[in-house]
């Protein structure tokens, strides 16, 4: 964890990662709030708050008296939350910063097409 | 949520001294606090306030509702590992532990066996020969063992290791998680624990300057760089915890800032950095102004 950000944020972007990986399956079980607070070391009101988020959003559902799990349409949806996040993150930056250069949008067009092509995980 | 603790007004005065200056808080039930702040700041004597060891020049304290003074049933419920503990003449740290039940209702033995273990505490040997680290060692195990329903930790690991201080931090929150209840520590290493605390109050000069949960607090300070002009138009008239200038660079920390405001930070060109809990808190209690190099 990193000491800069709230945790509970981290802990809910830790569990979307590992459910946009498919480590976490739709329709499985995630691990307890204190399960969570053991493996990251954290205060498991703070893990609990992180989980909590995903709730709300509809990420998580809570069965009664067995625990949390991955609602179906989850990865999807986060998948395209992420794409929205990624746009406002770095692509308006990079344009930003750009333009700061002298950098034409044809001219950056033409970069990114040129830079070399990441070969990892293309999800 | 219960509230364990209130304070109202607490002072605490030796001679011309102020310890405890006004402070008023309140600490819920089943929470994990830091109370953290500079040497000196006051934290042991609110302690020992919070605990009846020392009586209140003025204002009012409730502990489980009742004034924690001489009062055997508040007293009870508390329990108070610091970093000085004195040990009757001859004693071993099996007595130590043998004795515990006597005053936590809660202890559980076997915890402390296992406990014992891991720090690899030696129990025969007289309390005198031990190391500074093995003697906090046994307090550690004496706060974790009581589960008592307030417990408090001052400084509790001098001289420990970083490995038992790991373990401690790893049995506390698994315990915690199992038998929750109150736990206010106090410590200097502010990095090492950030994550393990729900809440924190810093204190200064005997007055409380934070009362914060400690994640509302990671997420709201940051420090904003750029031109001397740019920045001090951002800033305008926010308050500045701390200011560093080197050449024609400034930097400021600011305690509040919001999605809208780094929006705006970042709109005007300015770079914005992350301020750890530690870091937020030395820049609250020291000194506000760092210039590197010549005037600019």
């Amino acid at each position: 964890m990193d000491d800069s950000r709230p945790i509970f944020l981290q802990i809910a972007e830790a569990i979307e990662n590992d459910i946009l990986a498919g480590t976490l399956a739709e329709e499985a079980q995630v691990p307890s709030t204190n399960e969570f607070a053991a493996f990251y070391r954290i205060n498991p009101a703070t893990a609990g708050k992180g989980v909590n988020l995903l709730v709300d959003d509809g990420i998580l559902y809570k069965k009664r008296g067995i625990g949390m799990f991955v609602a179906t349409g989850s990865q999807a949806r986060l998948a395209r939350k992420r794409r929205d996040q990624f746009e406002a993150e770095y692509v308006h930056p990079l344009i930003a910063e750009a333009a700061k250069l002298g950098v034409t949008q044809a001219q950056l067009v033409t970069m990114i097409q040129a830079a070399p092509i990441y070969e990892g995980d293309t999800k | 949520m219960t509230t364990v603790v209130e304070a109202n007004g607490l002072t605490k005065r030796f001679g011309k001294f102020t310890a405890v200056d006004d402070a008023s808080f309140s600490v819920e039930e089943n929470t994990i606090y830091g109370l953290l702040g500079r040497n000196g700041a006051g934290k042991t004597t609110m302690m020992q306030l919070l605990t009846g060891q020392q009586f209140a020049s003025a204002g009012s304290i409730r502990v489980f509702g009742e004034s924690p003074v001489e009062n055997a049933s508040v007293l009870g419920r508390i329990c108070f590992i610091k970093e000085s503990q004195s040990y009757p003449e001859d004693f071993r740290p099996k007595h130590v532990f043998a004795s515990a039940p006597w005053f936590f209702e809660n202890w559980d033995a076997e915890f402390a066996q296992r406990l014992i273990a891991e720090f690899r505490v030696p129990v025969n040997r007289r309390i005198k020969k031990l190391s500074r680290g093995q003697l906090s060692a046994v307090g550690v195990i004496v706060g974790l063992a009581s589960r008592a329903p307030l417990t408090f930790f001052d400084e509790p690991y001098l001289g420990l290791d970083a490995v038992a201080r790991q373990i401690f931090y790893d049995r506390l929150l698994e315990d915690f998680a199992e038998h929750p209840r109150t736990v206010i520590l106090s410590t200097h290493l502010i990095d090492e624990v950030s994550a393990l605390l729900e809440h924190v109050i810093v204190i200064d000069e005997g007055k409380i300057i934070i009362d914060e949960n400690a994640d509302a607090l990671r997420g709201e300070a940051a420090t904003v760089s750029g031109t001397k002009a740019s920045v001090d138009a951002f800033v305008g008239a926010r308050p500045v915890l701390r200011r560093e200038k080197l050449g024609g660079l400034t930097s400021v920390t600011l305690e509040h800032l919001d999605s809208a405001d780094r929006k705006t930070a970042v709109a005007a060109g300015l770079e914005l950095g992350p301020v750890s809990l530690q870091q937020l808190i030395v820049r609250k209690t020291s000194i506000p102004e760092t210039e590197f190099g010549a005037q600019s």
